[in-house]
């Protein structure tokens, strides 16, 4: 257990993958990594098919997808405390809020008419 | 703790162990905590641009397609990669740091930084090539395609390309305040200022990377990719 210097700090928050400083096995950044080109280079050739409005869809779930893996892994919020991981939701959160429901009001404009006009 | 106080370790974190503080774990955790709200400012920074472009690209949707398939869709591929490889190197420098090897930290601090110089000077040159070809809004804006013809819808294309400079800028910007923050992160290193019990600012502007590869991993499908195939052949 050499890199469990200081382990007992660790005790009390986070999972059982925890243990001391954040040392994370160097084989999953080498697998996130993989899964973050791989990923990249699918969104690419997908953009040249035509999958008419699934297009953009597509390309956000990817792209989810790779931001998760970079959040969670990269950047350690699996191993984080609870009030980090609050933190980053909450933040997804206010951005959900942001660009979900202002599109709401613009996508659906044009579905009815306005009364009175 | 009186029996861990001749473990070196213990020692090595009390000379970085703010007197506020409980203990380094706490210490780490509450700036971690800070450096996710300042995150979180940036998310709603780069959001009200995104929001900019979703709304724009729902009024004017054939001139963002026309406009977004004059960008090189193999350049923003390959910069992605770049910029993805660079978060690798970045995240194997906090793994060194936190085993305290301080080589091993120098060496993926200054990849990470060729990384996001390749990035920036990739993007310069994507700038240089949109400039030259009239691309850059304002009184000599053209858009045109290969062939030479107008691009449809061209009196709003200026849009597309004013979101694309705004966010791609705003995003260089970020990094090229990254690559200052990296030279002194190194400079910081080779004197080994960093070890497991603390290498703070390593971890933090780890996660400030990060987020800027992310941000740009949504750059590239909205800018580059999403109307790719629905343009006029």
């Amino acid at each position: 257990m050499a890199n469990n210097s200081g382990a007992q700090h660790g005790s009390g928050h986070a999972g059982p993958l925890h243990a001391g400083p954040h040392v994370v096995p160097k084989r999953l950044y080498i697998a996130v990594f993989l899964a973050l080109i791989v990923l990249t280079w699918v969104t690419t050739f997908v953009s040249t098919v035509d999958l008419g409005r699934w297009n953009i869809f597509v390309a956000l779930a990817i792209a989810v997808c790779k931001a998760s893996l970079v959040v969670l892994f990269f950047m350690h919020v699996w191993y984080s405390t609870r009030l980090t991981k609050m933190i980053v939701v909450a933040s997804m959160f206010w951005l959900f809020l942001l660009l979900f429901l202002t599109m709401a009001d613009f996508w659906s404009r044009t579905l009815m008419g306005v009364p009175g006009r | 703790m009186a029996s861990h106080t001749a473990d070196p370790q213990i020692e090595a974190a009390h000379t970085t162990l703010q007197h506020h503080f409980e203990d380094s774990e706490q210490q780490k955790d509450a700036s971690t905590v800070g450096m996710w709200l300042f995150l979180c400012t940036e998310v709603m920074f780069f959001g009200g641009l995104f929001l900019a472009y979703f709304v724009y690209r729902q009024w004017y949707p054939s001139a963002f397609a026309a406009a977004s398939n004059n960008t090189n869709l193999i350049i923003g591929a390959t910069n992605t990669t770049v910029l993805i490889c660079s978060s690798l190197t970045m995240a194997l420098a906090v793994r060194a740091a936190a085993m305290g090897k301080k080589n091993l930290i120098v060496l993926f601090l200054i990849l990470t930084l060729l990384l996001g110089g390749t990035f920036l000077g990739v993007k310069a040159y994507e700038y240089h090539d949109k400039w030259v070809r009239h691309e850059v809004p304002g009184h000599n804006f053209n858009c045109t395609d290969e062939a030479g013809k107008p691009c449809t819808d061209a009196g709003h294309t200026p849009l597309f390309f004013a979101l694309y400079f705004g966010m791609t800028g705003l995003h260089a910007t970020h990094m090229i305040v990254g690559v200052g923050i990296i030279l002194f992160l190194i400079a910081q290193a080779r004197k080994g200022a960093y070890s497991p019990e603390w290498h703070t600012p390593v971890e933090l502007f780890g996660l400030y990377w990060h987020f800027v590869d992310i941000v740009w991993i949504f750059l590239f499908p909205l800018l580059y990719l999403i109307d790719r195939s629905a343009a006029p052949k």
